[in-house]
């Protein structure tokens, strides 16, 4: 096992040696019509180091979901190999957090209760739990409504609570499925940079699914680009610029180039 | 403020006063075309048989509420468990679905006299009935409520690697209660009912047995007293359950 904390610029140090997520040869098909399997995702490689971040974009029906919820342990390949920390992938882990894209909280607990869930699942002690559950909640400014059911909350705090109960835990690897796919754009950006802080504070792993080009770019060491049936990983774009990222990166000539080179590789435009 | 206040109290009164104004139409066309009182009471006459017959009202009644909330409790005891076993066994579905369903089938009243035959006229031949009567109200509501846990939260229960058990605890319960609720106010009115039948096959008490033997003296006047105190029980049972259910269930809007 490596220690948690591995280099936040993705660059390889020995403490990161070992791959968080190492797939190989991995493919999903799914059962069509008339008996015949759809061919849905892969053959794909793909490594991410311990403590990067790196986003997947893609237009809808490309796979990127099923790739999450390969990595996830939700659903084994049909073809590959995965391993995560070196240990083989067969089962979901509570080393690993996950934000679908739904905020799925339960509207029967309060916040505190639904961010605590992992908790009372993993059975870790009540206290400290309570502590870095509350701890959290200050972090993503939900202190104040900790007691409230989460119908009464809008949907960007809903997705910060979502977002809380997935850091719970304290997992290695945090696993974002579209976030904030469901949320108005101001919304979105703010809780972009929000998760963008919190992570660097964090120094944990992340993976984020995602077709918004801009947010992918603004949060990540390494943009995958993925192509649609059957999905496969079509370019991995490293992300070089500076951090800690704010309201201002996105006005950054070196932002401008890199989206327009996503956005080329996805519509398919020859580079000029 | 003022302006909204006068047209709600008047849709707020509505219902009442035409309802009031029936009850004034059933009692002025029954004196005006000298019904006899044997055939259709006025309402007048049955307020009078109700209280001259009061103590014998209160005590069937006591008897009858009996019966249906001993048979309702014990028909949620044994159909949770079961809806349990049912909704978390595959094998036990298929084996006891098929059977439970075509027992619902079968008329309840058309077996009510074979449960006298078989248990004799002590009070919990009757309670059987009312379970057999409410007990798949109940059942079928609950395990459909088991099985209505959202996929994305089943995935959110996986992805922690959470025990059946704790799924059970935190999702799948919570999710089956509103559904559980429905069945017990489907139930509980047919309790009601439940044990009315199990009075009218035999018994020497309780609101039907006083409605059998009423009529069958022409005192129709208490058959009607005893009709509408049996509709005022059904109704507050369910009433009760609707409470409770909205302090039980309030999370949904």
């Amino acid at each position: 096992m490596t220690p948690a904390a591995g280099s936040r610029t993705g660059a390889p140090s020995p403490a990161a040696a070992v791959p968080a997520i190492d797939l190989r040869g991995v493919a999903k098909h799914y059962p069509g019509s008339v008996g015949k399997a759809v061919h849905a995702l892969g053959p794909l490689d793909l490594q991410i180091t311990s403590g990067s971040f790196v986003a997947v974009v893609g237009p809808s029906g490309c796979g990127k979901s099923t790739l999450l919820r390969l990595v996830a342990g939700l659903e084994m390949p049909d073809d590959g190999t995965m391993s995560r920390y070196g240990t083989p992938l067969d089962a979901p882990s509570h080393e690993v957090g996950i934000v679908f894209q739904e905020h799925v909280l339960f509207p029967w607990n309060t916040v505190l209760e639904n961010v605590l869930l992992p908790a009372d699942v993993l059975a870790l002690p009540k206290a400290a739990a309570r502590e870095r559950a509350l701890r959290l909640l200050e972090m993503t400014g939900l202190a104040a409504f900790a007691d409230h059911r989460p119908q009464m909350l809008s949907g960007g705090m809903r997705q910060r609570a979502a977002l809380c109960r997935a850091l719970l835990a304290d997992p290695r690897l945090l696993l974002l499925d579209e976030p904030f796919g469901a949320l108005d754009a101001l919304t979105r950006e703010e809780l972009s940079l929000e998760l963008s802080s919190l992570w660097q504070d964090l120094g944990r792993t992340a993976l984020l699914i995602t077709h918004d080009i801009e947010e992918a770019i603004l949060l990540s060491d390494r943009v995958l680009v993925m192509s649609p049936r059957p999905g496969r990983i079509r370019a991995d774009i490293a992300v070089d610029l500076p951090r800690p990222r704010n309201a201002d990166t996105p006005r950054l000539p070196r932002f401008q180039e890199l989206k327009q080179v996503v956005r080329d590789i996805i519509f398919d435009r020859p580079r000029t | 403020m003022h302006a909204s206040f006068g047209p709600r109290l008047v849709r707020r009164a509505t219902t009442p006063i035409v309802y009031l104004a029936l009850l004034v139409a059933w009692e002025l066309s029954v004196r005006l075309f000298k019904i006899p009182a044997w055939i259709l009471p006025a309402p007048s006459d049955i307020g009078e048989a109700a209280l001259k017959w009061a103590p014998e009202l209160a005590l069937n009644s006591l008897v009858t509420l009996r019966e249906t909330l001993v048979g309702f409790v014990l028909a949620i005891a044994l159909s949770l468990p079961l809806a349990i076993f049912i909704a978390l066994n595959p094998t036990a579905r298929r084996l006891l679905y098929p059977i439970l369903l075509g027992l619902q089938s079968v008329p309840k009243v058309a077996v009510a006299p074979l449960i006298i035959l078989w248990l004799g006229l002590a009070e919990w031949p009757k309670i059987v009935i009312v379970i057999l009567v409410c007990f798949f109200p109940i059942l079928v509501n609950m395990i459909a409520g088991l099985e209505a846990a959202p996929k994305t939260m089943l995935d959110l229960m996986r992805s922690l690697g959470a025990s059946q058990h704790m799924v059970f605890r935190r999702l799948r319960i919570p999710v089956a209660l509103p559904h559980f609720f429905t069945g017990c106010k489907v139930a509980v009115t047919f309790a009601v009912i439940g044990a009315v039948i199990s009075e009218f096959v035999a018994a020497q008490d309780g609101l039907g047995y006083l409605i059998l033997i009423s009529t069958s003296q022409s005192q129709t006047s208490l058959a009607f007293a005893a009709i509408a105190l049996l509709t005022l029980l059904s109704i507050v049972l369910f009433r009760g359950i609707e409470l409770l259910e909205r302090r039980v269930v309030n999370w949904t809007p």
